[in-house]
């Protein structure tokens, strides 16, 4: 009786907690160009090699190998190196600018650079973006000026959402970034949507859309994949599994047993699971997931395995759930270095370039902070007509806000 | 002018419009080849081909979500929630997506998508087929929540929710699909053939959003109600011999408080009637909205009719539904109060 098998609950554990040396012996990996690059058109269900392996270009001599080697032009990848260059110095500077209480909240994507730049650089500017909350390297990719995202950060009044949003919750209709809601994984089931319309009018703009993995575990993420894979939409289905959904790790969204990728063949969706850090290994399966979908091979899951080397944002401190010297530990190293090592080893890059790419790229977030700051901060300078408040509620003001704007003018008075 | 009924009507409405703007999509679980269980979108998927009228997953969460992505790419979607009990697993796309769109993207952004869906009991459901749950939407702010009650009202609302840039909610009382009902189950049934508003114009027109009516003139009293309950309301005030003065909502966001305050205080008594629960419901605003902008000359308490506070119960439909017999009590006690 004693040995009879009986029903159990597992309870999943990360490998590590504070205290505890790092452990990623969890991460299946694989050396750069072990993965082969199959034809666009190849079935989903083929695709299962791809979404349990890793596709990686980068290997560690920061040469391009195999099959995935984009092949980019030297000014491609410099430009590349730019975008997560700004993106990482304007973090940084958003930061810093927070802790100094200018802004009331910040969300860096330190560590996870790789993945809007590269997908951002893949892709057209007529494709639609639906991005999650750590994806600014798309802003940085289609050319909005820092002051404009800035002032958003600011609610000041140039607040590109009329002081509505939390900071980092941008929208760009001209740029083709869509609005950022703040509720997780709402975004994906919308990509298809947006992608099954370009189908519709014939079009071959494509959508691509990006979450987490902890938030993969929504429903949004189960009804994304159902639509994408009966209507084949043209859209890219991106999982950024930076490994810690606050202090919720991998396995609480299911990676224990199984990649996120894996996902896709399930769904009958291709699935490709990629080194997040490695620039140009995203590059090139975003352009393979994009053309397939232009050429009416339907959707494509992509697992970004990445690291979240931030704190969730700025209301966060990962030192109470996760080692600390968790980032150094971490196999994939990091999206800027790899692509730097890589560029200085082709001969297109050098250590002086980069301290004046680095200085230049400060000075010109310095400069548009200071811009910025004009137009008003949270405590200081002009700010916001609360008038705001009651419009674009609807598209014109029905009678019951004009009222409550009327109420709110003689409450100010 | 055609003869229709509430289900031809919408049909039609979604015809001219299929026709007029070729970026309206009708899309929803068994509209297209089968035409929709209520057989709303009959004929539709053949006369516009699979790619404007499209049968979608069992997935109300992904076919308000892939709506919203159609109409920022463009497209002016006309989604069918099968029954408005279903709507909820769609809830959190409709208030923190569709709804808030437009105001968190400062106007950038937006979605004009119509969410159609048949509401109300009378028709054996239980308490997952019966639902009435216009106030749940009704607190959301940004979305619109039309409500007809006769086919006339449902083809032109159905046209301006289409038209109109802003997301709406449109709930169709199933009840009065095939005709106008006064809350008797026992009597025969009455199609729409019958009544003045059944007369529908074949091709384009509108009801305007925002804009209630009075149905019938009256002094005694005013009695506010939408859906299946204005039907109940009037043969509820005719059996009592009173001059009510009946007003048809229609639209629930934005309210049309101006026609309902003029009437009451006119009238100076006033009974609100919805099929939805009471507590909370919807006419608890139009109760309180009425207090504020009409007491003085009020001359007895508002009263408020509604369905009991319980869920819809299958064996004691005609128990729970606020007929004839509950509105005329209420109605009673409004006119005797002093």
């Amino acid at each position: 009786m004693a040995n009879r098998p009986r029903t159990r609950l597992h309870v999943p554990h990360p490998p590590a907690r504070p205290g505890d040396r790092a452990d990623f012996s969890y991460l299946k990996l694989q050396p750069a160009g072990a993965q082969p690059r199959p034809d666009v058109r190849v079935s989903a269900q083929a695709t299962l090699p791809m979404a349990t392996g890793l596709v990686r270009v980068l290997d560690d001599e920061h040469r391009a190998v195999g099959a995935w080697d984009p092949r980019l032009e030297p000014e491609v990848l410099q430009g590349g190196l730019r975008h997560m260059l700004l993106t990482r110095i304007f973090d940084e500077r958003m930061q810093r600018t927070q802790r100094q209480g200018r802004i009331s909240f910040y969300m860096r994507c330190l560590g996870e650079e790789a993945v809007s730049v590269a997908g951002a650089m893949a892709l057209r500017p007529a494709d639609m973006l639906f991005p999650s909350y750590r994806n600014q390297g798309f802003y940085m990719v289609r050319g909005r000026p820092l002051v404009d995202l800035m002032c958003q950060l600011l609610s000041n009044t140039r607040d590109m959402c009329k002081g509505r949003q939390l900071p980092v919750m941008y929208h760009w209709r001209e740029g083709n970034i869509f609005s950022i809601s703040g509720n997780l994984a709402t975004q994906f089931p919308q990509a298809v949507g947006w992608a099954m319309a370009a189908a519709i009018k014939g079009e071959d703009h494509v959508a691509a859309t990006w979450i987490g993995e902890g938030s993969s575990a929504e429903g949004d993420f189960h009804a994304g994949m159902v639509f994408a894979e009966v209507y084949e939409a043209p859209v890219l289905l991106n999982i950024v599994n930076n490994q810690w959904a606050i202090s919720t790790f991998q396995g609480f969204a299911g990676g224990e047993r199984s990649t996120f990728a894996a996902r896709g063949p399930g769904y009958g969706v291709a699935g490709v699971r990629v080194d997040g850090n490695d620039f140009l290994a995203v590059h090139a399966v975003t352009q393979w997931a994009a053309e397939r979908a232009r050429k009416g091979g339907g959707p494509t899951l992509i697992e970004h395995v990445t690291y979240r080397a931030s704190a969730h944002s700025t209301s966060d401190d990962p030192s109470r759930y996760r080692p600390k010297d968790e980032y150094e530990r971490w196999p994939l190293g990091d999206p800027v270095e790899r692509l730097k090592q890589h560029l200085i080893a082709l001969g297109e890059w050098s250590e002086e370039r980069h301290a004046a790419l680095t200085k230049e790229l400060e000075e010109q977030v310095g400069a548009s902070w200071r811009e910025a700051t004009k137009f008003g901060t949270l405590g200081e300078g002009p700010r916001l007509d609360p008038d705001l408040m009651f419009e674009d509620v609807f598209k014109e003001m029905p009678e019951h806000l004009a009222l409550q704007r009327d109420q709110l003018r003689a409450e100010r008075s | 002018m055609a003869r229709m009924n509430m289900i031809q009507a919408l049909n039609s409405a979604m015809d001219v419009m299929l026709e007029r703007d070729p970026g309206v999509v009708v899309l929803g679980e068994d509209v297209g080849y089968f035409g929709g269980v209520f057989r709303t979108t009959d004929g539709l998927q053949r006369k516009y081909g699979e790619h404007r009228v499209l049968d979608s997953p069992i997935s109300e969460l992904g076919i308000v979500a892939t709506s919203i992505g159609m109409a920022v790419n463009g497209l002016r979607p006309v989604a069918e929630i099968q029954f408005a009990d279903y709507i909820y697993p769609g809830y959190d796309q409709i208030v923190s997506e569709l709804a808030r769109l437009r105001y968190r993207s400062a106007g950038e952004f937006y979605a004009p998508v119509t969410i159609r869906t048949p509401c109300g009991g009378g028709i054996r459901g239980g308490q997952t087929h019966s639902q009435s749950p216009e106030a749940i939407f009704a607190h959301i702010c940004g979305i619109k929540v039309v409500i007809p009650s006769n086919p006339y009202d449902a083809k032109g609302l159905l046209i301006a929710s289409i038209e109109d840039d802003d997301p709406v909610i449109f709930l169709e009382p199933k009840r009065l699909y095939n005709g106008p009902f006064d809350g008797d189950p026992g009597k025969p049934a009455v199609p729409w053939s019958a009544h003045p508003r059944g007369e529908v114009p074949e091709g384009h027109y509108t009801v305007p959003i925002s804009k209630a009516q009075i149905v019938r003139a009256g002094s005694d009293v005013t009695i506010i109600a939408y859906g299946t309950m204005v039907h109940v309301a009037e043969a509820a005030a005719a059996s009592l011999g009173l001059d009510a003065e009946i007003i048809d909502v229609r639209t629930i966001v934005p309210l049309d408080t101006g026609t309902l305050c003029e009437s009451v205080r006119r009238t100076g008594r006033c009974l609100i009637v919805h099929e939805a629960t009471r507590f909370a419901g919807f006419g608890a605003e139009i109760s309180a909205t009425l207090q504020e902008q009409c007491f003085w000359q009020l001359q007895a308490p508002i009263g408020r009719v509604g369905g009991w506070d319980t869920p819809y119960p299958h064996a004691f439909e005609w128990e729970y539904f606020p007929g004839q017999k509950r509105v005329a009590m209420a109605l009673e006690a409004v006119m005797t109060a002093s």
